[in-house]
């Protein structure tokens, strides 16, 4: 089959930009460790409130000075709703839910992720500058979904 | 010279017609609906207690996404297929499908509206609706498999009759179309087969990771089915509309047929920030959706290629002559004209979208909303509108009535759109989330996120005059009653003595099983590795 010139150049082109986002979009996975969240532990989600650490919501110090934040969400609230923490600290979030998908949004960060029954997702985040974050479901989740939010104070 | 109609052209354009106006009712309700949500997203007016968002919402995205779209592409592509397929026949399966579709949407329509399937159009469990709500959507999917069967009985008798002549290329679209819809829709169809016996009370609980992979596997293989209509209409009717010629026979097949292979094994990039799927498949379905761009850049080059065919014989020569030359008063090129200036934005965003990490900073922000309102509201949206304003005559026999409206509908689309969907686009950049009644949170959110739903909302107001006029025209054009001779239908054809697209382009069904095995190895990995860990089921409930 014939294929014109100029077109095989328009095609070059296109296929050439398409692989140097891939590679761009590679370099930051492999190089830099910029990947989605992907938890893969699984959870009963009808017993979310008696399987440690999810029974007790919260922030926790790590040892070698970072944190871990456990969060449940439930319609139509986070546990806990509100935490804080230090400026340029590395803050690992875990998140789970024991009814419906709901969402993990801290609005103008990266960390955006589903919270979905029988799984824990996680992500880390350093805040790099202080102020309160606002932390928003947004997956919808049912009648009162609009006033699902937390706040994550940083200091 | 009047050209009649035979007898059964005349029954065939009773089915199109039926399908073509279902849609125009669609997408009619669903605009009222959208523009209502506009504004009282934006709180620019004070919504009444009765007003219930997140139902209107699961009615607008059902209307638009699920059934504007299906009927018309189903009309669309029984019209291409008779039409370039002409032979006695009866209609039985023709009016079957519509049927099927017609009583599933009803049956869905009814428990939305009743406020008993309040889970918007992507219905994610464990949100539990109404076992009639989903059986109307399986009722729906089902009447697209008998427009399917009416499609490839027809290729088939072709190929019986012709031995070694190719389909023709209307056809061969539509069947390439409805190929790529049937082995996508089996993903919707077995998640039907999860959630009914759920939503009945018969099995305790769900599996929602399994539910969320079968809906993206059938969910992206929708958004190309409503491309590949688009396609349908950009390389076989619009060439017409400026006496131009298909760019290339070949490379048409050749675009139909990677957009069968590369729609379904993308559909893991809806699910980049879920949990359950690890990494590597994520990478996966990021090249692979990269991959289905390349049909669309093969198809931005033919049509512009096209243009340039078709200026450079009426001697016009360079960008500007070859934009001026083309027919910018004809409504019916405008609608696809407008569209494809559309889908340049909605391409990019979209490669943003399916870019793996990228996606973090936008994934159910109302970005997502602004990019699928660009491109189905967009390229789709208008080019349904604008071969509505051709088809339509053809159908009924009877002139368009005021065309200047329609000119100014598709004008007035593509401005609407532009506005809201950009609006969208950047209230997302600024964090604003997507699914939401309202995006005040008591007054803790950044004053920019409402002060985009307010432009927003001006430019769904804009859109809803649209579709009236649209709703005038379509409406105005069977009660006007004035007649047209010109019942006609010719399809744009390759230059005279272009090379004929080589056999291996030709095999369809040949490409539909390579299709099938390209599906299953996409999503073999992922599935295995999810049902590789405890298995939990959510019992679900009503949260509305």
């Amino acid at each position: 089959m014939h294929i014109h010139k100029y077109e095989r150049w328009w095609l070059t082109f296109g296929i050439g930009m398409l692989l140097v986002f891939l590679a761009t979009i590679a370099f930051a996975a492999f190089a830099d460790n910029i990947n989605p969240p992907s938890g893969l532990q699984a959870i009963d989600p009808t017993k979310v409130s008696k399987t440690p650490p999810f029974d007790h919501p919260g922030l926790r110090r790590l040892p070698d000075g970072n944190y871990e934040a456990y969060f449940v969400a439930e319609v139509f609230s986070f546990q806990p709703s509100t935490i804080t923490v230090p400026v340029g600290r590395k803050v690992t979030f875990y998140v789970t839910s024991p009814d419906v998908v709901h969402g993990f949004y801290i609005a103008k960060t990266d960390v955006n992720m589903m919270a979905v029954p029988g799984w824990v997702n996680s992500e880390s985040h350093v805040f790099s500058s202080p102020g309160t974050y606002l932390l928003i479901c947004h997956e919808y989740c049912g009648i009162g979904h609009q006033n699902m939010f937390g706040k994550i104070v940083v200091k | 010279m009047t050209q009649f109609l035979t007898m059964t052209q005349l029954r065939e354009n009773r089915v199109v017609i039926a399908h073509v106006y279902t849609a125009t009712a669609a997408i009619v309700v669903g605009a009222l609906f959208g523009a209502a949500q506009g504004l009282s997203r934006a709180s620019a007016v004070g919504a009444p207690g009765w007003f219930d968002y997140y139902r209107i919402l699961t009615m607008h995205g059902v209307l638009m996404a699920l059934v504007f779209t299906t009927f018309f592409i189903c009309g669309l592509s029984l019209f291409v297929t008779y039409r370039s397929i002409p032979r006695e026949r009866k209609m039985t399966l023709g009016w079957l499908g519509y049927w099927v579709m017609l009583i599933g949407v009803l049956m869905a329509a009814v428990e939305i509206l009743a406020g008993n399937a309040t889970v918007l159009y992507t219905f994610y469990a464990p949100l539990k609706a109404s076992p009639w709500f989903y059986i109307g959507a399986a009722l729906l999917i089902i009447g697209t498999w008998v427009v399917t069967a009416e499609i490839f009985e027809n290729v088939l008798w072709y190929r019986r009759n012709n031995p070694g002549v190719p389909v023709p290329l209307p056809a061969f679209t539509a069947a390439a179309t409805f190929l790529m819809w049937w082995i996508a829709t089996l993903g919707v169809v077995g998640e039907m087969y999860l959630l009914i016996p759920w939503a009945f009370g018969w099995t305790p609980g769900i599996n929602v990771m399994l539910t969320r992979m079968l809906f993206w596997y059938f969910g992206h293989p929708l958004v190309y089915f409503w491309i590949m209509g688009a396609y349908i209409c950009w390389y076989n009717i619009v060439p017409k509309f400026y006496k131009g010629n298909l760019f290339s026979d070949g490379l048409t097949r050749l675009t139909f047929i990677m957009l069968l292979l590369l729609s379904t094994p993308v559909g893991i990039h809806h699910e980049f920030m879920e949990p359950g799927i690890s990494s590597t498949w994520k990478m996966l379905h990021t090249v692979t959706t990269y991959g289905v761009a390349i049909p669309s850049f093969i198809t931005a080059f033919a049509i512009f290629a096209s243009f340039e065919m078709a200026a450079r014989r009426l001697g016009r020569r360079g960008f500007w002559q070859t934009v001026s030359s083309l027919p910018w008063n004809n409504p019916a090129f405008c609608g696809p004209a407008y569209g494809m200036l559309l889908f340049i934005l909605g391409g990019f965003g979209g490669l943003v979208n399916a870019s793996y990490s990228m996606d973090m900073l936008v994934h159910n922000t109302i970005w997502i909303v602004g990019h699928f309102h660009v491109t189905v509201g967009g390229p789709v949206a208008l080019t349904f509108l604008g071969i509505a304003y051709w088809m339509i005559p053809k159908l009924t026999g009877r002139a368009l009535w005021k065309p200047e409206w329609a000119l100014w509908q598709t004008r007035s689309w593509f401005i609407g759109m532009l506005v809201m969907s950009m609006s969208m686009h950047i209230a997302g950049l600024m964090g604003a989330p997507r699914r939401t009644a309202e995006v005040s949170y008591l007054g803790s959110a950044p004053n920019e996120w409402l002060a985009y739903n307010l432009l927003a909302a001006a430019g769904g107001l804009v859109l809803l005059t649209s579709i009236l006029i649209f709703a005038a025209v379509a409406i105005g054009t069977l009660v006007a009653n004035e007649k047209t001779e010109d019942m006609t239908v010719e399809f744009a054809q390759p230059l005279p003595g272009s090379e004929p697209a080589p056999a291996l382009l030709q095999s369809l069904f040949r490409w539909g099983a390579v299709a099938l095995v390209l599906a299953v190895l996409a999503y073999a990995g992922p599935l295995l590795e999810m049902l590789h860990h405890p298995v939990f089921l959510a019992p679900g409930m009503r949260t509305w």
